[in-house]
């Protein structure tokens, strides 16, 4: 149980990145980049988690209750959305491809450029 | 009973994960990230980070594969009107490139 | 390189990642540990300026500045699709036909938007106090929106929102949050300082400047979402032809 998380992780992040190599389509490989980003909020919340724990909340918790670490919460809180973001500038410039070259596989991308 | 909620709902986030990367028509893999948008922001409420639960929420379940959605739609329109235009007369051409 | 030598390729890197990551997830501090020294100095100080969420007092009070760095990526990522998505010549556009919607779908989609506007509103205003604030708020109540082109049509969308106005107030919250630091200087503190009072802990106007950095969040937000959105749907609906440019 003390490494499952982090093995989790890791797994989410080899799978994203295995996919977004192997990928024969454009759109597809930019929905594995954010799988591989969503690794890394699981490895920041596995590492903040305290057993016992509850979240770092002090509305309706007195203070000086056991909770988990906001610090790294706080980090993906801000990723989430600017995550997004970027996965919008890349879907855009898939669409530019596609418009550009009539085809979103890599691999006919390469032999186009010739 | 805490660390079977955490190990249950990060097992569904890697299951989900993998689906996700091995389903190679996007707009299936889009409906996939959303149901991975959704286990993820279980699987922070367990680990006791409603906050970034509930951003992943918004943004993982809904606002992701919806982009990506309109993105495959707006491929297909191009790929189409690329097919058709490669035939009719002063359409721009569809083969301009090498 | 053949496609089976680049899977070879791909495949020793991928083997050479993960025995790097098992190497250094041995070394981590176990999984629910009691030791999070940041952590717990991170509480302290959102106690003592009354905020009584800890991750808004991070993201806004003790890393106020990392959150401008933030901001100021999804800004110029939300500026660089719309620059990319744009009308282009030998684009025309094409209005898409009215959709008929089921009446219950209509009826229960018209009826969650002014909820879920006011939810986002709610999660907006409370981020000091309870789990929200400006970054989750921002895209609830960009999504609200939308909900009229679930249950009315795209064309009922494109009536209630001028996306210009949207574009303003993207560049207005960024714009917000960066004065709100300068504030800090003219008070003769740090910049992005938590200078104003901290308030009456656990009451909506506690944390100091927390409860305004969080709005200029919110604008932003949800005005770069309902861009965003507004520009791929215009891009798979609208925007016609034109498939090579020069």
């Amino acid at each position: 149980m003390s490494v499952l998380p982090y093995a989790i992780a890791g797994w989410i992040f080899l799978a994203g990145l295995y996919g977004l190599a192997t990928s024969r389509d454009l759109v597809h490989a930019v929905g594995c980049l954010s799988v591989a980003q969503s690794s890394t909020y699981v490895l920041l919340l596995a590492v903040g988690y305290r057993r016992g724990g509850t979240a770092p909340v002090f509305s309706d918790v007195k203070p000086g209750v056991r909770v988990v670490d906001p610090v790294v919460q706080a980090l993906a809180l801000t990723d989430v959305v600017v995550g997004a973001t970027v996965t919008a500038l890349l879907l855009a410039l898939v669409v530019q491809t596609a418009k550009r070259h009539g085809t979103v596989d890599p691999d006919e991308l390469f032999e186009l450029r010739g | 009973m805490d660390d079977v909620l955490v190990t249950a709902s990060l097992l569904f986030v890697a299951a989900a994960a993998t689906a996700a990367v091995f389903n190679r028509d996007p707009a299936r893999q889009a409906v996939v990230l959303s149901l991975l948008g959704l286990g993820l922001a279980v699987a922070f409420t367990v680990l006791q980070a409603p906050d970034v639960g509930l951003s992943q929420l918004g943004v993982g379940s809904a606002l992701t594969p919806l982009m990506i959605l309109l993105t495959v739609r707006k491929v297909r329109k191009v790929r189409r009107t690329e097919k058709g235009a490669g035939s009719g007369p002063g359409s721009g051409g569809g083969k301009r490139r090498r | 390189m053949s496609r089976r030598l680049r899977l070879g390729v791909l495949a020793a890197g991928l083997l050479a990642t993960a025995a790097l990551l098992a190497a250094a997830f041995l070394e981590l501090p176990a999984f629910g540990g009691a030791r999070h020294p940041y952590g717990d100095r991170a509480v302290e100080a959102s106690l003592a300026r009354h905020t009584a969420n800890t991750v808004s007092a991070v993201n806004f009070d003790q890393r106020a500045f990392d959150t401008l760095g933030e901001e100021t990526i999804l800004f110029s990522a939300v500026l660089g699709t719309v620059v990319l998505l744009r009308q282009t010549r030998g684009e025309h556009r094409e209005a898409p036909e009215p959709a008929s919607v089921p009446p219950a779908l209509r009826r229960y989609g018209l009826a969650a938007l002014p909820v879920t506007l006011l939810t986002g509103l709610y999660v907006i205003a409370h981020g000091q106090l309870s789990p929200g604030g400006g970054f989750q708020g921002g895209v609830v109540v960009a999504t609200a929106f939308h909900l009229l082109y679930v249950a009315v049509d795209y064309r009922a969308l494109e009536r209630v929102r001028p996306v210009g106005l949207y574009e303003i107030g993207d560049a207005a919250g960024e714009a917000a949050y960066v004065l709100l630091g300068a504030g800090g200087l003219l008070a003769g503190a740090a910049y992005l300082a938590n200078v104003l009072p901290y308030g009456t802990f656990g009451t909506l106007a506690s944390g100091g400047t927390v409860p305004l950095l969080n709005a200029a969040v919110g604008l932003e937000v949800s005005s770069a979402v309902v861009v965003l959105l507004a520009h791929f749907l215009r891009q798979a609906l609208e925007i016609e032809g034109g498939g090579e440019r020069e």
